[in-house]
């Protein structure tokens, strides 16, 4: 079954120098039980699609074709803001990039952890009860003591454990994490990591992870999703793209990756070019400008190729970048 | 906590100290002798001598201000030149009359000010946002004796809802609270202003911080969010604000008390000064100085309840 399936989503923001396109015809699948990692560059419009996905768009910003169905069933595109708030945080939960803003620093963990539970009708006790198991499970010690505490006792990666214990809560069925272990250091990084692998294991829901770090994604994800510029450039399971990458820029976005360099290189590689703007957004394929393989094909847009199974890019020249790789 | 009161304490006894010092450098340099004046013209020498004698002015000056600092330590701000009652005495009497008054106003204005900071935050650029904003900067602008006779115009004269003049009956609240509306809406009007501009700017930033994003995240209403979530944080400033305000509120207090012709201290003062009767003065306006250092101490105590960071920074 497939948790979340976005379908030929876009999503413009009204600014005051014109329509900017965030998201173009994004597609993408988390099937159950599975990690999905997004990769992409800042701007690439990972934030907006988790915004889109929770009905958390600024008020600029409007989806503007494409469903987003959960769970086979509601499109949250069209769900209004009761139906929407009961998803958020019961089914779909987030864990967000930065844990030191993430808890209300005025509120004890205790009172946050209940007020997420305000749906289920339970008591005080059984609400704290649980908050107590959950708190455990993410091995914050001595959790019955530490409910009473507020966010600015606790170190920077335990707000992160706490926040993924609020996340994990009410056992949702899709936990997005937005950049968890970026404002972490090396080894809490892994160690937050290897948790939520665990976690997702023992809750059986599934993850979509957001990083720039194709190191973590790599180690945690079944399948990825790689993003330039608001469209889902190439997607497949994280061994296919690791291995056979059919998107020039996933291709160049690997080669500039530090820790598969194969010698030492004086300068690291960068991708020469900019971003487009997306506010005039180049016909056909986004990546032209920038791209080895960019020929007149790719003055339209390119389709959703697919070069097997479950491996799909958006490329006129997939035949070229076959075997292509470093 | 203990150490945190303690500073408060001592930074307490510096800023009454401070006032103390100012008081008596004015009133020794004000043109006209106290005893004379309290006399009348028609006063003998002798008299004036006496009198001087026995207010202690014919002392050398620093005995005179080291005899008032440590008498007003003990709780002895000297006695009324005409009646010889004990202007402590004076003062306390008048003194609930003002409190009543000031914590009127702030009724108003964080009452008023606070729900329409929130309602005008939450509406962003939208028409009510606009009409708040207009209308706070009006309150603010218009100086509150202007506000304070039309209001008298307005309610007691033309309506006739309110009554214009005094305190009420003794002893009976409503009657006390009905006259009590008119005045300390006059004080507390210009603070709704001030309030609602002030929570509507720390709201608008609070909305955007990331912890409110993960209560929206987390399917939290939008209510709770705004009123529980991001109040308690976006109120802080507020409290500091009204903390120091208070000071402004007691000047306030002297016109309001005499426009509606109300006991208090301001009243108090400002009949004291057009007779000299200085130990009336520089008694009241001590008791208001520590006033205002018990408030700001309170203030301070409440963010530390409101603000669970700051009271660790307390230890």
């Amino acid at each position: 079954m497939t948790v979340l399936d976005v379908k030929d989503l876009s999503v413009d923001f009204a600014t005051e120098a014109g329509t900017l396109q965030a998201l173009r015809k994004v597609s993408l699948e988390v099937p159950a039980n599975r990690i999905v990692g997004i990769v992409g560059e800042s701007g690439c419009g990972k934030s907006t699609l988790i915004n889109a996905v929770l009905g958390l768009l600024a008020d600029n910003g409007a989806v503007t074709a494409g469903q987003i169905l959960f769970e086979g069933k509601s499109d949250l595109v069209h769900l209004d803001g009761n139906g929407m708030r009961a998803l958020r945080g019961q089914k779909i939960a987030t864990v967000f990039q930065d844990p030191m803003g993430a808890l209300n620093p005025v509120l004890s963990v205790g009172k946050q952890m209940r007020d997420i539970q305000y749906r289920s009708g339970l008591s005080r006790k059984a609400k704290d009860a649980l908050s107590v198991e959950m708190l455990r499970k993410v091995r914050i010690p001595d959790p019955e003591r530490r409910l009473a505490q507020f966010p600015h006792e606790f170190s920077g990666g335990m707000k992160q454990r706490i926040a993924i214990a609020m996340a994990l809560l009410m056992r949702p069925s899709l936990l997005i994490a937005d950049e968890p272990t970026t404002a972490l250091d090396a080894t809490l990084e892994v160690a937050i990591i290897e948790l939520l692998k665990e976690l997702q294991k023992q809750i059986g829901c599934s993850v979509l992870f957001i990083s720039h770090h194709l190191g973590v994604i790599a180690e945690l994800c079944d399948e990825m999703i790689v993003m330039y510029a608001g469209e889902v450039v190439e997607r497949g399971s994280t061994r296919d793209i690791f291995h056979n990458p059919r998107h020039p820029y996933t291709k160049k976005l690997l080669d500039c990756d530090p820790a598969r360099l194969s010698r030492r290189e004086p300068r690291l590689p960068t991708i020469p070019g900019t971003l487009p703007d997306l506010r005039n957004r180049p016909k056909g394929c986004v990546f032209q400008a920038r791209c080895e393989f960019a020929d007149d094909a790719c003055s339209t847009m390119p389709p959703d190729r697919a070069v097997s199974a479950s491996h799909v890019a958006r490329c006129w020249h997939t035949d070229e970048t076959a075997g292509a790789a470093a | 906590m203990l150490r945190y009161a303690l500073k408060r304490l001592g930074l307490g006894i510096i800023i009454v100290s401070v006032a103390m010092v100012m008081l008596f450098a004015m009133i020794y340099v004000i043109p006209g002798d106290p005893a004379s004046v309290a006399l009348g013209p028609r006063a003998t020498p002798e008299m004036v001598q006496a009198l001087r004698s026995r207010m202690g002015l014919d002392q050398p000056i620093w005995i005179q201000f080291f005899r008032f600092y440590f008498s007003a330590l003990r709780g002895d701000l000297g006695t009324e030149v005409l009646s010889g009652r004990p202007v402590l005495d004076v003062v306390f009497e008048q003194l609930p009359y003002t409190l009543a008054l000031i914590a009127g106003a702030i009724s108003w204005s964080v009452l008023l000010g606070i729900p329409l900071g929130c309602i005008a935050a939450v509406r962003r650029g939208g028409f009510v946002d606009r009409v708040i904003g207009v209308l706070s900067v009006a309150v603010i602008a218009v100086p509150s004796f202007v506000i304070a006779i039309y209001s008298l115009l307005i309610f007691a004269v033309a309506l006739q809802w309110l009554p214009a003049i005094g305190a009420g009956e003794p002893g009976n609240l409503a009657s006390q609270l009905k006259h009590l509306a008119l005045p300390s809406l006059a004080i507390g009007v210009g603070w709704v202003g001030y309030i609602a501009r002030m929570v509507r700017a720390s709201m608008l930033e609070t909305l955007e911080a990331s912890h409110i994003r993960t209560a929206r995240a987390f399917g939290l209403t939008d209510r709770r969010i705004t009123y529980s979530y991001a109040l308690r944080i976006a109120i802080l400033p507020t409290v500091t604000l009204l903390g120091v305000g208070i000071g402004n509120m007691v000047s306030s207090a002297v016109f309001a008390e005499i426009v509606f012709a109300r006991p208090g201290i301001g009243k108090l003062v400002y009949e004291a000064i057009s007779v000299r009767n200085y130990p009336v003065v520089t008694g009241a306006v001590l008791v208001t100085t520590a006033f205002f250092v018990v408030v700001n101490a309170l203030a301070d105590i409440l963010i530390g309840a409101l603000d669970p960071r700051v009271r660790t920074s307390f230890d």
